[in-house]
């Protein structure tokens, strides 16, 4: 080991072995190096977070910042623990807010970019209105929406639709248009029809793309829902959220953020299981690349 | 007519089989006549290929050598009545191509397999394109595997499989419906010398079995040679028809045959006209 300079290689040479004996040894190896990985993959990102909240409860109590500025970890899960029947209940309205706002951008979003990519004049008319409709800011458009839709559900769907739809569209556009062009010539020897090869080949192939559109869509339709419930309406994590400023109970407005935090988590994890079923192999291989 | 224009069905190659009563020797299997393609581009016209005139006949292994540019592909994919001509006629056995050709299989530089299908779907989506009896295509599907030595790679996915190995798949896919015809373009050129060795051996034998006729295009002089029963020797772009030469070589021919007088003169033949056009130099 003298004289090296950076990291060692993992070898060791005592006495010559067998092939048998090192390839035990290498696999042991293997086996010791892959159960530390994933018991990392676990322990890291936990005591980052523990880490985080005992520094931020030692703080608050430490310099005697009020719960009204930031309330203590601690505050924040009894303000939790207190409330949870009234956020599980104003939970489940925003749940289905978004969840109806998403599925909104699917039914519209997936047949607006097969539109677009299979007819260029429909694409060159509708798209410029489609860019433009996504550069104005949505959130202007929230107090329209209860002028014309009213206080209920209807208009944060709309504005959950609203936000969520563009990039279904576009994951489905680019999915779809990025097929290798020799898998379509590959189809017309066989003697495939159009909608067989759509079917069989062209879906399938944009599938990956699709999904990438679906998981930003999700996330974008938890801020549309919030939204909708920011401008106007008496129901919703939003509305929690608006009522516990009000009250200046910081502690709530937390627990309101943090039920709001583990309800996108949830549903973007939702869409990723539902992925891994539908397309198990080329999930594989982008996780593989990621890796 | 300026542009044949592949939209329009007029006729159409459908499957035709090889027939007895059909005189091989007196009707070419695939002929071009007088075919020019030229693409339109923003620096202007571009000429791909030039006043092609060649006939093919039934049952040969015909290959079209030729530098990077020549036009090879090109001519590929509208033979394969993928790409419409600018100008001229691709005629198979008698009728002219109007639409993309079935009666083939056809064979890319990349294998092109389907990534969500196994090794036996990727085949199998051959046979249910054409509505073949699923039974006994499954049954050639594994027979083909077997022949490319590839049994027991059936649940393979692609990305499980090597480089060779996924283009043995869609060599096994371009036959599962016996084709009368087989294009390929370039199909060994990403593979590596002893992998390439290989499947020569192994399209070899599977044309001698079935005495398909095969258009091969390749810049490779050794695999040309190798292979063909004729070799079209292609000039620098535009491509046009440099040279015929028609190889009298023994078969099978075996890996030993390459080192042999015979061999070696046709390979000369070809590397002093690649020479001569500059296609290679030699200081």
């Amino acid at each position: 080991m003298t004289g090296t300079t950076g990291p060692h290689l993992e070898t060791s040479y005592d006495a010559p072995l067998s092939i048998e004996e090192v390839e035990a040894q290498v696999q042991d190896r293997r086996v010791r190096r892959r159960s530390r990985a994933r018991i990392s993959a676990v322990i890291y990102p936990v005591m980052t977070v523990v880490g985080t909240l005992v520094a931020w409860e030692f703080a608050t109590r430490a310099f005697g910042i009020p719960a009204y500025l930031l309330p203590a970890p601690s505050q924040i899960a009894v303000s939790l623990a207190e409330n949870a029947a009234l956020i599980l209940k104003h939970g489940w309205v925003t749940t289905i807010e978004i969840v109806l706002g998403f599925l909104l951008s699917i039914v519209v979003g997936v047949p607006l970019a097969l539109a677009i990519f299979m007819w260029p004049a429909f694409s060159r008319s509708v798209l410029p209105l489609l860019v433009s409709s996504q550069a104005m800011p949505k959130v202007a458009v929230a107090p329209l929406f209860l002028v014309w839709f009213g206080f209920g559900l209807l208009p944060k769907v709309l504005i959950a639709f609203l936000i969520a739809f563009f990039p279904i569209v576009i994951g489905t556009a680019v999915g779809l248009a990025s097929i290798e062009q020799e898998k379509i010539h590959l189809a017309r020897s066989m003697g495939l029809g159009t909608a067989a090869t759509f079917f069989k080949i062209r879906l399938p192939s944009a599938l990956p793309s699709v999904f990438g559109g679906l998981k930003i869509s999700i996330t974008l339709a938890v801020v549309g829902a919030v939204v909708g419930e920011f401008v106007g309406g008496d129901a919703g994590l939003g509305y929690l959220l608006m009522v516990a400023n009000g009250n200046i109970d910081t502690p709530l407005l937390f627990a309101g953020l943090v039920a709001l935090t583990v309800q996108g988590v949830v549903l973007f994890f939702l869409v990723e299981l539902v992925e891994r079923l539908a397309i198990p192999r080329q999930t594989a291989a982008v996780v593989a690349g990621l890796a | 007519m300026a542009d044949p224009g592949l939209s329009t069905t007029l006729t159409r190659p459908g499957e035709p089989r090889a027939t007895p009563a059909d005189a091989p020797a007196a009707r070419p299997y695939l002929e071009f006549r007088n075919l020019t393609k030229v693409y339109a581009t923003d620096d202007g016209p571009v000429r791909a290929l030039d006043q092609i005139s060649l006939a093919q006949r039934q049952g040969e292994f015909l290959s079209i050598l030729g530098p990077s540019g020549c036009g090879k592909s090109t001519l590929m994919m509208i033979a394969a009545g993928l790409l419409p001509a600018s100008n001229g006629l691709v005629v198979v056995r008698g009728q002219r191509v109007v639409a993309p050709r079935t009666d083939i299989g056809i064979i890319f530089q990349s294998p092109v397999l389907l990534e969500w299908r196994t090794a036996l779907g990727n085949i199998m989506l051959q046979a249910e394109a054409r509505h073949l009896d699923r039974r006994g295509a499954e049954r050639r599907a594994r027979e083909l595997l077997t022949a490319v030595g590839l049994a027991g790679f059936e649940g393979k996915y692609p990305d499980e499989l090597s480089g060779g190995m996924r283009q043995r798949v869609s060599l096994c896919r371009a036959l599962i419906h016996n084709p009368p015809q087989l294009l390929m373009d370039e199909p060994f050129g990403a593979l590596d010398a002893l992998t390439r060795d290989q499947l020569v051996l192994d399209l070899q034998r599977l044309w001698n079995e079935t005495r398909m006729t095969v258009l091969f295009i390749t810049h490779s002089v050794a695999e040309a040679v190798f292979l063909s029963d004729r070799v079209i020797v292609m000039t620098p772009r535009p491509g046009r028809i440099d040279r015929v030469i028609d190889i009298d070589l023994p078969r099978p021919r075996t890996l030993a045959m390459r080192e042999s007088p015979e061999f070696n003169g046709y390979n000369r033949q070809i590397l002093d006209l690649l020479l001569a056009r500059g296609v290679l130099r030699e200081c």
